[in-house]
């Protein structure tokens, strides 16, 4: 199933991306090993020009592979209609085993690509390419990992098969049977809430002392990442099953979709923009050791931070806002009478 | 924050000017990519368009076909196998269709034969749709005549004509009386070209139409779901095939902006010369340079989609349709309605903007690393 056309678009961009960064390998390694920017020669300044046609691209590229993790999940979500038992982006991503596994590498592809992009902003701000051999390295990282997004994506695709009416019977006895219910939903509620409470506090503290002190900005990046997995683990245990107002219903996809108001999306985009905010923050204060970013590394962390903050803080008056409003009592009251006087009747 | 955003704006303001001293080029491009962005659109358009249109025709089609296979091949269907049908628990009603397809030597087309059961029609009167009154310019009173299976001659009257609102699926019909339906064919009574069966809880197609199967093994079984599922992924693979047509010009686009920005008149070079000479950085050119790009390309794309939104929707896509619709003699003559869908823009941006993008990267970079002192000299 290539020949559609949003799914030719993702191929298209995951590919010329690819090639991008491979292209670009052989500058790495380069840099890696002749850069000095002690020496005057000829091969030196020819690398610095260099470097801002790769950072150029680079940024194009890994812009274009934030875009398409979007793109994909919104396509694979209208293509439901056209296979057996799929009513959301879950039943499309299971028609064969590379769905997951390249929603998965896009969204670790996604977060490499944003630490990469604020490690580049970070050395750009510096006279003497402070960071230009961590970029470099990074580099090498990371073109892998998007060869192998692009390539297990090409895999799900191509794997794709439109269940259609074919000439000699019907179809219709191919059932896939849809499993909607994860591990993740197995978590009771309760917990999942409390969970990602405790992350979101614990993430408030250590960027407020991030802020405060210009310090501890590697444990914010770290607790923003736990933060990530207890957001999105609570959106299927209980944040969606608010939207939906049905105890079983566990999607963390069909809240994207128009008849919700595509209120995933005002969940998701502070979620995932904090998250990857709270990286780069890590990335950025280590820098302030180097001279020429002593100024420049300690600012852009404070903003990484705090945007971060801003970010989760979105993502908790959303969530807040999303039970506040549903009509589902999935937590008996009682229960929360210390700190909550409970939800509309 | 507020210094950031002066900033971009100066910038803004510096490659708005650069542009403009620069008009022909700029126009140029603009055209050419205006014209790319219009020729993709449209196609998307027109067939998310005609997409929806079909969706909203088979919302109204029965749950569920029920087709006779006689040694592969599609067969009439004998009545009693209504009477197993309706004794399925969930069924709401089932009922023999009559239909099939006569030609027209005088018009030189295929008409669509159906008998309606609600209303019915009398006897030797037709009910005829928008295509047929083009194609044999008939009135209501005037006479048709077909010749039958075994040669005589059957006589209809026009009684009156389906209104033109519904001709994407009325234009070729032509609607006539059980009777003078099984005339025209030699078709027994008791005999049907297929079932319409009704199921009252959707949740229950799948499970009636496997009972279906079992008792009568000599059928297949054809859902709505599935009709509405092979229309869309035909239309999304005709769609792609236009696009991976079109993958050439997006291809010559791609190299004709390559072109377009490495091609520096001395002029250019002098500005950006000078620009450096004053202390401009080579990231800033860089800057400048895409900026003036993202300008281009969202003035294109916006222009490009309006435009191609007014040739779909206003002039009846003339340069496509022929390949997205099919062909036939009588085709109908209808509007589609309009219909923007985000998927379809974000999909055009990355066929459009993207290429776009990478490829003037390069000329880009180059025309931003040029040192001062060679352009000025």
């Amino acid at each position: 199933m290539i020949f559609q056309p949003a799914i030719i678009a993702l191929l298209l961009a995951s590919l010329v991306g690819t090639m991008m960064v491979t292209a670009s390998l052989p500058f790495a390694v380069r840099v890696l090993r002749f850069w000095d920017t002690a020496s005057g020669s000829e091969s030196q300044l020819e690398m610095e020009k260099r470097t801002y046609l790769v950072s150029t691209l680079l940024v194009v590229v890994l812009l274009s592979e934030l875009a398409s993790l979007i793109l994909f999940v919104f396509n694979a979500d209208r293509m439901s209609s056209l296979f057996v038992g799929a009513m959301c982006a879950v039943g499309t991503l299971n028609v064969n085993e590379f769905g997951f596994p390249t929603l998965y590498l896009k969204i670790i592809v996604f977060f490499a690509a944003s630490a990469w992009l604020v490690l580049n902003h970070v050395d750009s701000r510096g006279f003497d390419y402070p960071l230009v051999r961590v970029k470099y390295g990074a580099l090498m990282i990371l073109a892998p990992l998007m060869a192998v997004a692009a390539g297990v994506q090409l895999a799900y695709f191509l794997g794709l098969r439109a269940d259609v009416i074919a000439s000699c019977c019907s179809t219709l006895f191919s059932g896939a049977t849809q499993v909607t219910s994860d591990k993740l939903a197995a978590i009771a509620p309760e917990a999942s809430l409390a969970g990602l409470v405790a992350a979101l506090g614990l993430v408030m503290v250590a960027g407020r002392r991030a802020l405060a002190t210009g310090k501890g900005a590697v444990v914010f990046a770290l607790l923003s990442l736990v933060a990530f997995a207890m957001a999105m683990e609570a959106v299927v245990a209980a944040i969606s099953v608010y939207v939906y107002e049905l105890p079983h219903h566990h999607c963390p996809f069909c809240i994207l979709k128009g008849e919700y108001g595509h209120v995933g999306y005002a969940l998701y985009l502070p979620l995932f923009a904090a998250a990857a905010l709270g990286l780069g923050g890590g990335i950025a204060q280590p820098a302030a050791r180097i001279q020429s970013l002593a100024e420049a590394a300690p600012r852009i962390m404070r903003r990484c931070v705090g945007s971060s903050m801003a970010g989760f803080g979105l993502f908790g008056a959303v969530t807040v806002w999303l039970i506040w409003r549903s009509h589902l009592i999935l937590i008996e009251p009682e229960r929360l009478l210390f700190f909550l006087p409970g939800g509309q009747p | 924050m507020r210094l950031w955003l002066n900033k971009q704006r100066n910038l803004l303001d510096f490659s708005l000017s650069s542009l403009s001293r620069r008009r022909g080029k700029t126009l140029g491009m603009l055209a050419v990519y205006t014209s790319i962005v219009f020729l993709l659109a449209s196609v998307m358009l027109f067939s998310h368009a005609i997409r929806r249109e079909a969706a909203t025709v088979l919302a109204k089609s029965p749950e569920v076909l029920v087709q006779r296979m006689v040694a592969g091949r599609h067969d009439l269907i004998p009545a009693r196998h209504l009477d197993a049908i309706k004794g399925i628990r969930g069924v709401q009603s089932a009922e023999g269709r009559l239909w099939g397809y006569l030609f027209d030597p005088a018009a030189v087309a295929n008409y669509t034969l159906m008998v309606p059961t609600n209303p019915r029609i009398e006897p030797g009167k037709v009910v005829i749709g928008d295509g047929v009154v083009r194609a044999r310019s008939a009135d209501p009173g005037d006479l048709m005549s077909f010749r039958a299976h075994d040669g005589s001659l059957v006589q209809f009257k026009v009684d009156h004509t389906i209104s033109r609102d519904s001709a994407l699926v009325s234009a070729d019909l032509f609607l006539v009386a059980e009777e003078d339906f099984r005339r025209l064919f030699g078709i027994a009574p008791g005999l049907f070209t297929d079932l319409a069966v009704s199921v009252r809880n959707p949740r229950e197609v799948i499970k009636i139409a496997e009972k279906i199967d079992a008792a009568l093994p000599d059928t297949r079984i054809i859902l709505r779901d599935e009709i509405l599922r092979t229309y869309e992924s035909v239309f999304d693979w005709r769609e792609g095939m236009l696009l991976v047509l079109l993958a050439g010009s997006i291809l010559a686009f791609a190299i004709f902006s390559w072109e377009k920005a490495s091609g520096l008149s001395a002029e250019e070079r002098r500005e950006i010369g000078i620009l450096k000479a004053v202390g401009w950085e080579t990231g800033d050119v860089i800057r400048l340079k895409m900026l003036e790009g993202l300008v281009v390309s969202l003035s294109a794309f916006l222009v490009g989609y309006l435009l191609a939104y007014a040739h779909v929707f206003h002039f009846g896509a003339g340069l496509f349709e022929p390949v997205l619709k099919g062909w036939a003699v009588l085709y109908p003559k209808y509007k589609l309605t309009p219909f923007v869908d985000e998927l379809q823009v974000a999909t055009l941006f990355f066929f459009t903007v993207f290429p776009y993008t990478i490829a003037t990267v390069v000329p880009i970079w180059r025309a931003a690393i040029v040192d001062p002192d060679t352009v000025m000299r």
